[in-house]
């Protein structure tokens, strides 16, 4: 092949590079073995606590749901796993149907007219929906609740903030909340999170007849996606942009990615939303097929005037999204859903029990926060060592702020047994003691 | 004989329907233990009804998925040489050390001391990536290239306005031959995007560039190996001069596939990188995505990386995740939690696989991979640029002039004859371009196939036969698909058919 080309080594086909940069010594092992290098990463896996090994209440925007063993099958089939962006439909549609597929969904369960084919996750969705409705209000104001995760938040303010916006935040207190006395002529769109990152349900319709006085836009995020087979859709109460975060269904834990952003609209406003669009068509036959669409939208024809700069989507964990909710359909994700909602309710019973406990929702879906009369990371560390995950304390959300300090956030699923209630009440029971 | 079946199907090319015309309202195939029929506590906030979607049962399901999987073309049925993205081979075993439960069932926000296994994995790749960019650092977070991107141009602004010039350093070059994304990134973070032209040889015109720099200027965003599939000769001129002018360098790492454990960016001057662990690390592509972004960083923007960053304090891993301390002059935060973890394993997986000598070899393998395509091909085909290339040929459509047959019209026929299409029309910078990234996973016996058979329809294009071409894809599950009509009247969802309509038939 050298001699094809021409070349008398394979250096000379490097001959632009710079000398001196050209071939450098590396400071890395060589190759391993297959075997040498399932040993290796086994044993950084083996130094994990998986959520399965315990009882496990950590939620906090990503839930440990059951998959069906199909769900990774399918993914895992070569021409799903190794295809690339559906560029050439003509030999992509099996990409280009099920994303149709996906976008229904997501547009049924978030009562909304239309959804894109995803973003990387929950939180940058949620960035993309304050730039979006920037775009549409033409105004430079972003008013955030304070149940929004705190890390959706710190995400929407990042990416606000480098072109100048203000953005404000009601405090991030459980349960507080009216934020509609800060909406004003100015703002551009009120963020919302339901279930709120303390489990608290909001009643969106009431902020969104506020906001729509003001022509500001109402961004409904949701992180919990299982919670949209029992609540009312956020579609339904008014609302103009759903974002949420899609990993709950299909997709498993796995450290906090790759996950699966879900971004719904109104059909008015599809010309301003981010992210990659799949669209039916016909061939030339007149039979039905689908394409990428509206990308006139997108970075690589509008370049510096694109909507977003966004390039990919999460292509096989919306497959897998897809795959699970074919498998559930509306009933069994209502079926889930109860499951996991009265696992939660049997989880703040066993936890109220206890003295000094608080629940402090009185409504709730999978998810509450319970005031602890110490500190709710100290408790946590030691139930780890017993081999329970109860939650997430609050200070590992908003790291430094005291007044979180004694709350801990629990999550129940469909998965959650009742011995493991009683382990996480038990243990509870003697860390307070202790 | 007409070519029409009575069903529709084509022996193995079965038609489907779309879900919600074949599942069920009643059934689902899941099965779960019967609630409780515990004392509800949504406080009203429930609804009355299911979601309105239907089901299907298991066996449903599968073959409702299988047969559409048997419509795309993927990198395991055969070459896939779409220019600038990197279709190799995806190992198996990434997949199998991702679903380690140790993995894949960890809790992102799970006590530190539950996941120091995972947090010793992002660390040494971290380690490696740092290694094998010669850069100091490295930002793991964000979610793709576009979002590395971002990251990078993020620090810079952050370093820009530390020096308190937030106001004055508005203006980004990009050349022309740039990805999409360079402009739309810079875009996103308040910047003015100004053009850099291309020499004659396709690279960045060094003088232009020089007389665009300023005391405005925040940075210059350049691909190297460029999007023609060239190395920079000037890119330490670039650098010099960029920083000089007390702006940074930004170079896109789409491409560095060609030169990894060959050449290091941070020998060459560069600032700021992105590197797409689905491109060079073999992370599998999927459909479009997941991908995953790290972005290394130099000496100047280190101090402006994004939170959370893992560090190794004595033999305990830790999560920052607070802009404090070494991390106060942090950006902020670009994504919930800390990144794709399940492509930081596979991407590992691949690097320990291949090792320090491995990944040489697959740097000089994917160029002269490109360079036989080159050489092969230009037997009838023209090359955007001569000379050598680094992983991928481009190629213009100046040898189809006078033919009527277009760079689309090519690139359908060769769906007909089993290959996916190399990237088209891009970079702007040529005339109808043909961009061929082949991989260094393509055997010798491949590229012979793949380039005997584009020789044989670029003989057909040039001999007349325009119908093989115009006509094309004609064995695709698809004829060529009305795009305009997809726009237009954009349908982005299924929607029942109209009832009135189906009480009429």
């Amino acid at each position: 092949m050298l001699k094809t080309v021409g070349a008398r080594n394979i250096d000379d086909l490097f001959s632009d590079v710079p000398k001196d940069a050209l071939n450098p010594k590396l400071n890395l092992p060589d190759h391993k073995s297959e075997f040498e290098v399932e040993r290796h990463l086994g044993a950084y896996a083996r130094m994990n606590h998986a959520a399965g090994d315990g009882p496990f209440f950590a939620g906090a925007g990503a839930y440990r749901h059951h998959v069906p063993a199909t769900v990774d099958h399918i993914i895992q089939r070569s021409e799903f796993l190794t295809a690339y962006t559906p560029y050439q439909p003509e030999i992509a549609q099996g990409t280009l149907q099920y994303l149709f597929e996906f976008q229904t969904q997501v547009a049924e369960l978030t009562g909304m007219e239309v959804a894109n084919a995803s973003m990387y996750d929950g939180s940058t969705a949620t960035a993309e929906a304050a730039l979006m409705a920037r775009r549409i209000t033409k105004r430079k104001k972003v008013i955030m609740a304070g149940g929004l995760h705190p890390h959706y938040a710190e995400v929407v303010r990042t990416n606000e903030e480098l072109i100048g916006d203000t953005v404000l935040q009601a405090p991030a207190t459980p349960g507080a909340g009216a934020i509609e006395g800060m909406i004003d002529d100015e703002t551009s769109c009120v963020i919302v999170q339901s279930p709120d990152v303390f489990g608290f349900l909001r009643d969106l319709a009431g902020i969104t007849e506020k906001a729509h006085q003001h022509g500001a836009l109402v961004v409904a995020v949701v992180t919990e996606a299982v919670s949209l087979g029992l609540l009312k859709s956020p579609g339904s109460q008014g609302v103009d942009i759903v974002v949420g975060e899609g990993q709950s269904i299909g997709n498993a834990l796995n450290f906090g990615g790759p996950y699966l952003g879900l971004f719904a609209a109104r059909q008015k406003h599809i010309r301003h939303m981010p992210g990659r669009l799949c669209g039916e068509t016909v061939d030339t036959e007149g039979k039905r097929g689908f394409v990428l669409t509206l990308s006139t939208r997108e970075q690589h024809i509008r370049r510096d005037k694109a909507t977003s700069n966004i390039c990919t989507n999460s292509g096989l964990c919306a497959l897998a999204f897809t795959v699970h909710m074919s498998l559930m359909g509306g009933k069994g994700l209502r079926e889930v859903a109860t499951l996991s909602h009265e696992n939660a309710c049997k989880t703040a019973d066993a936890l109220e029990a206890i003295d000094g406990v608080e629940v402090l929702n009185d409504a709730f879906f999978n998810e509450f926060t319970v005031r602890l009369p110490k500190n709710a990371g100290e408790v946590v560390d030691q139930l780890a060592d017993q081999g329970i995950i109860a939650g997430v304390p609050g200070t590992r959300l908003w790291p430094g702020r005291e007044e979180t300090e004694n709350l801990l956030i629990v999550a129940a699923t469909e998965l959650t047994q009742d011995s493991d209630i009683e382990a996480l009440a038990d243990g509870l029971k003697t860390a307070l003691a202790a | 004989m007409t070519n029409e079946t009575f069903t529709g199907h084509k022996a193995l090319q079965l038609e489907v329907p779309l879900l919600f015309e074949e599942g069920s309202y009643e059934k689902c195939g899941i099965d779960t233990p019967a609630p409780s029929g515990i004392k509800s506590r949504l406080g009203g906030h429930g609804a009355d009804e299911q979601v309105n979607l239907p089901a299907f049962t298991e066996p449903q399901a599968m073959r409702h998925f299988v047969r559409l999987s048997q419509k795309n073309y993927a990198i395991d049925m055969g070459i896939f040489p779409l220019g600038s993205c990197t279709m190799k081979h995806n190992p198996r075993l990434n997949e199998k050390m991702a679903r380690l439960p140790g993995f894949a069932d960890i809790h992102p926000l799970a006590p530190e001391k539950t996941v120091q296994g995972a947090l010793a994995l992002i660390h040494e790749l971290q380690e490696w990536l740092c290694e094998l960019t010669g850069m100091p650092a490295v930002a793991m977070s964000p979610k793709a290239g576009a979002h590395g991107e971002l990251c990078g141009m993020m620090a810079i602004r952050a370093a820009i306005e530390a020096k308190g010039e937030g106001k004055t350093r508005t203006r980004v070059l990009v050349p022309e031959s740039a990805h999409g994304t360079n402009p739309a990134t810079a875009a996103q973070c308040g910047f003015s995007v100004d053009q850099l032209p291309a020499t004659e040889d396709g690279r960045v015109d060094l003088e232009a560039m020089k007389a665009k720099l300023g005391p405005d200027v925040a940075a210059i965003m350049v691909t190297n190996p460029n999007t023609c599939g060239l190395f920079e000769r000037d890119i330490r001129a670039m650098a010099d001069a960029v920083h000089e002018a007390g702006g940074y360098f930004y170079c896109d790492g789409a491409n560095f596939n060609a030169i990894v454990g060959k050449a290091r960016p941070g020998d060459l001057g560069v600032d700021a990188m992105h590197i797409n662990l689905h491109k060079t690390f073999s992370t599998p592509h999927g459909g479009g995505g997941p991908g995953s972004g790290p972005t290394v960083l130099s000496e100047a923007l280190r101090p402006f990386a994004p939170i959370p960053a893992i560090v190794k304090e004595g033999d305990t891993y830790r999560i920052i995740e607070e802009e404090t301390g070494d991390f106060a002059k942090s950006f902020g935060r670009m994504v919930a939690f800390h990144g794709q973890m399940g492509m930081f394993v596979r991407a590992l997986s691949y690097m320990l696989s291949h090792g320090a000598d491995g990944l040489k070899k697959v740097g000089e393998d994917s160029v002269l991979n490109a360079n036989y395509v080159r050489v092969r091909l230009a037997e009838e085909m023209t090359q955007g640029y001569p000379g050598l290339c680094m992983h991928e040929a481009l190629f213009s459509d100046k040898w189809l002039k006078d033919t009527g047959i277009g760079t689309l019209d090519f690139a359908k026929a060769m769906i007909d004859e089993g290959f996916h299409p190399m990237t088209m029309y891009f970079p702007l910078v040529v005339s109808g371009a043909m961009l061929i990234e082949p991989t260094e996973t393509e055997s010798k016996q491949s590229l012979d196939e793949f380039c005997d058979s584009l020789l044989a329809l670029a003989r057909a294009a040039k001999a007349g036969e325009t119908e093989r071409f115009k006509n094309a894809p004609r064995f695709a599950p698809r004829g060529r698909l009305d795009e305009t009509r997809a726009a237009r009247k954009p349908v982005l969802r299924w929607t029942p058919p109209n009832p009135e309509a189906m009480a009429a038939e």
